[in-house]
């Protein structure tokens, strides 16, 4: 394809955003898509471009937090990004990405499905691999096809560097027989669990086929395995997370070591999950040969991403939107807050259009039990709210403190009125889009966001 | 209802509980703890073999295929003769998605056919097209059960069950595409062997169907307590609303 042709599918491309943009619907992936059409190889021809080469970062949690994480520090190091920052991660919002912004380097999160044709098409410095789980069964199917596909990218030529979570053995095998991986994972075995969460994955060996066992579990199926016949185990991380604290929704401090040097790290963002997120972030950036002190200051730096335990002022409350969308994640979530004592109310939001998710079984591997003892008035809203009501009396909490209304905006007004401790709202995908909206209407300071 | 004891065998939790099947027998034991009906829940994990009279009700449900080969294969050596004694006494033994192919014939995955233990005459075929996924809505006849109860749930499966030799289905498709998206027939029962597509999980969405598994476990002209079902109902009714019937 001519260079002609790309500069007309671009322009092309860039009169539907500008369009769109006085439409008043920016930042969907329809420019790129255009792009597409008018030019297929657009992604690999703009993605050459970039002066700095690119990164790529894939996994079912904590995508668009870990690429948060990693523009700070490249800005810390001096970059201009190009970076699908609200996580438009599929070929279209990728395209979209690289018409609309300009830089020397491209930092983009890519959906775990459409990995391998995205990573042919960018040929990244470096491919992050971060973590799977069971994730909407009705739209990427089961697991085990994932992980097929990427082993493609491990694979492949054109992936760069592979940095691989050395605590998730379903990515971990991954690095056999691939040149110089870089692994990263948490040492601190206090900050785990002898025993597994419900519905964790269960990983086998590849030699004999039998279960790993555990010394300790952090999230999930990840942590300390090894396989008891003695073939594969758990490989080495360079670098690595010690010494974690958590301190509710407060955040976490930690000790990050990245080869020889350790680092004293506070980390604006709660939870166990977030810890991991970041060790990503540093291990990606090692890969690409920024300076320790730039990782150091960029994880500092970074504050949550786009509805991941951002915290937001609404009229004089706080309020902390995190998202939920499959057991592995909201089980974290629920975990941070069954360990914050501060006063809160609760609003939930369950949909359940194609972007969530049209099957919902999801939350009965979910341990809402966790906010059985706490005292939080809970409010159900989304299209399937009922059915979240329901999840929630069956896992023991009292139908007294549990409220339902289906449409996000009552329900939002109803939860701010109810109590004038901090809101925290845990919605599902296309929820959080709503709920961000709505709150803005009703006063949230939009510096916030991103 | 204090003397009455619903014993829970769980098959293979660890393994096949793909589309939170767990909710289902959290179902089970809290409507059972609500009427002071004493419920154990006991794992039956590779293995292990089960004892026929030591459980009332045996629940096995789906899982990633090649766990489901493995427990298949476990099922067949370690098991069989255990559930086929099980049923014969009149426990109830529910197999939702996966586990309702291993109750079956066999399962055809191309030139591979994975054994079941033929509790159910079905047999199933991995199909060429894609898999039927989406909420669905069934009408059962079910003894002691309302004519036309419905069930609702999600479906979300590969293979394409048929019915054999005059087995009878769970039910009729209202909505959605049953066990081969083309005969209008979803599961299979055979006395108190039963076998479904339906998850989303089926129970919490199907609070009657529950309490029939419940009352037909612990003996046939047994009548449970009422509970407040307000919330069920209502879940029962968004889950057919989803499917795209009126909610009854």
């Amino acid at each position: 394809m001519s260079r002609l042709r790309l500069g007309i599918a671009t322009a092309v491309a860039r009169l539907v955003a500008a369009v769109l943009r006085v439409g008043g619907s920016g930042g969907t992936s329809a420019p790129g898509k255009v792009l597409l059409a008018l030019a297929p190889q657009a992604i690999a021809q703009r993605s050459a471009r970039l002066a700095r080469g690119c990164a790529v970062i894939s996994a079912t949690n904590g995508k668009t937090t870990t690429s948060a994480i990693v523009a700070e520090i490249m800005r810390a190091d001096g970059a201009t990004l190009v970076h699908n920052h609200a996580g438009a991660n599929m070929a279209g919002g990728i395209a979209a990405t690289l018409i609309d912004q300009d830089g020397d380097f491209g930092l983009f999160e890519v959906d775990e499905f459409w990995l391998p044709g995205l990573v042919q098409q960018l040929e990244p410095r470096a491919v992050l691999m971060a973590n799977l789980f069971r994730d909407q069964l009705d739209r990427y199917g089961e697991l085990d096809q994932i992980v097929n596909r990427w082993r493609e990218v491990a694979e492949s030529p054109r992936s760069g560097r592979l940095v691989l979570n050395a605590d998730d053995p379903l990515i971990a095998g991954l690095g056999d027989g691939v040149d110089d991986p870089l692994y990263f994972g948490l040492e601190d075995i206090e900050a785990g669990s002898a025993s597994p969460q419900h519905a964790s994955e269960q990983a086998c060996c590849p030699v004999c086929g039998s279960q790993f066992t555990y010394s300790v579990y952090f999230v999930g199926h990840l942590g300390h395995y090894r396989c008891p016949n003695g073939h594969a185990s758990r490989p080495n991380p360079q670098i690595t997370a010690s010494e974690i604290t958590l301190r509710g929704l407060g955040g976490s401090s930690f000790t990050l070591n990245l080869g020889a040097e350790s680092f004293s790290i506070g980390l604006a963002m709660p939870g166990l999950y977030n810890v991991y997120n970041a060790v990503a972030a540093a291990a990606l950036a090692v890969s690409l040969g920024v300076a320790s002190d730039d990782i150091v200051a960029g994880i500092e730096a970074a504050s949550p991403a786009f509805g991941r335990a951002e915290a937001l002022d609404v009229a004089g409350r706080e309020c902390s939107i995190m998202l939920i969308k499959n057991p592995a994640g909201a089980n974290e979530v629920l975990r941070t807050l069954a360990s914050d004592n501060e006063p809160r109310a609760l609003l939930i939001a369950l949909n359940d259009r194609i972007a969530d998710g049209r099957d919902i079984s999801w939350i009965w591997d979910a341990d809402f039990e966790q906010l059985a003892s706490s005292v939080d008035e809970i409010t159900c809203t989304g299209s399937r709210s009922v059915e979240l009501a329901l999840r929630l009396k069956y896992a023991g909490i009292a139908p007294e403190r549990v409220r339902v209304e289906a449409n996000l905006g009552p329900a939002l007004d109803g939860a701010l009125a109810t109590s004038t401790s901090r809101l925290v709202v845990l919605p599902t995908y296309t929820a959080m889009l709503e709920i961000r909206g709505l709150l803005v209407a009703r006063g949230a300071a939009t510096g916030s966001f991103a | 209802m204090a003397d009455l004891k619903l014993r829970i065998g769980a098959l293979y939790p660890d393994q096949m509980n793909i589309y939170a099947d767990r909710g289902n027998i959290a179902v089970l034991q809290r409507r059972c703890e609500w009427r002071s009906v004493d419920v154990s829940v006991t794992a039956i994990g590779l293995g292990e073999p089960i004892d026929p009279e030591q459980f009332d009700l045996i629940y096995l449900g789906g899982g990633q295929d090649d766990d489901q080969r493995r427990c298949a294969a476990d099922l067949i050596e370690r098991k069989r003769d255990g559930l086929v004694a099980a049923a014969a006494r009149g426990a109830i033994l529910l197999g939702v998605c996966g586990g309702y192919q291993l109750l079956g014939r066999w399962y055809e995955l191309g030139e591979e056919r994975i054994e079941g233990v033929s509790l159910l005459d079905v047999e199933t075929i991995r199909g060429e097209g894609s898999r039927l996924i989406g909420n669905v809505a069934i009408e059962t006849r079910l003894p002691g059960a309302p004519e036309g109860a419905v069930l609702a749930g999600f479906e979300n499966h590969g293979g394409r069950t048929r019915l054999l030799d005059g087995a009878q289905p769970l039910g009729r498709v209202l909505k959605g595409q049953g066990n081969d998206g083309s005969s209008g027939y979803e599961g299979c029962r055979a006395g108190t062997v039963i076998g479904t597509y339906l998850h989303g999980p089926l129970l919490p969405a199907n609070s009657w169907f529950a309490d029939w598994l419940i009352s037909s476990a612990l003996g046939d002209d047994l009548e449970l307590s009422p509970l407040d079902d307000s919330l069920e109902l209502e879940a029962h009714a968004a889950a057919c609303r989803a499917a795209g019937i009126a909610g009854s």
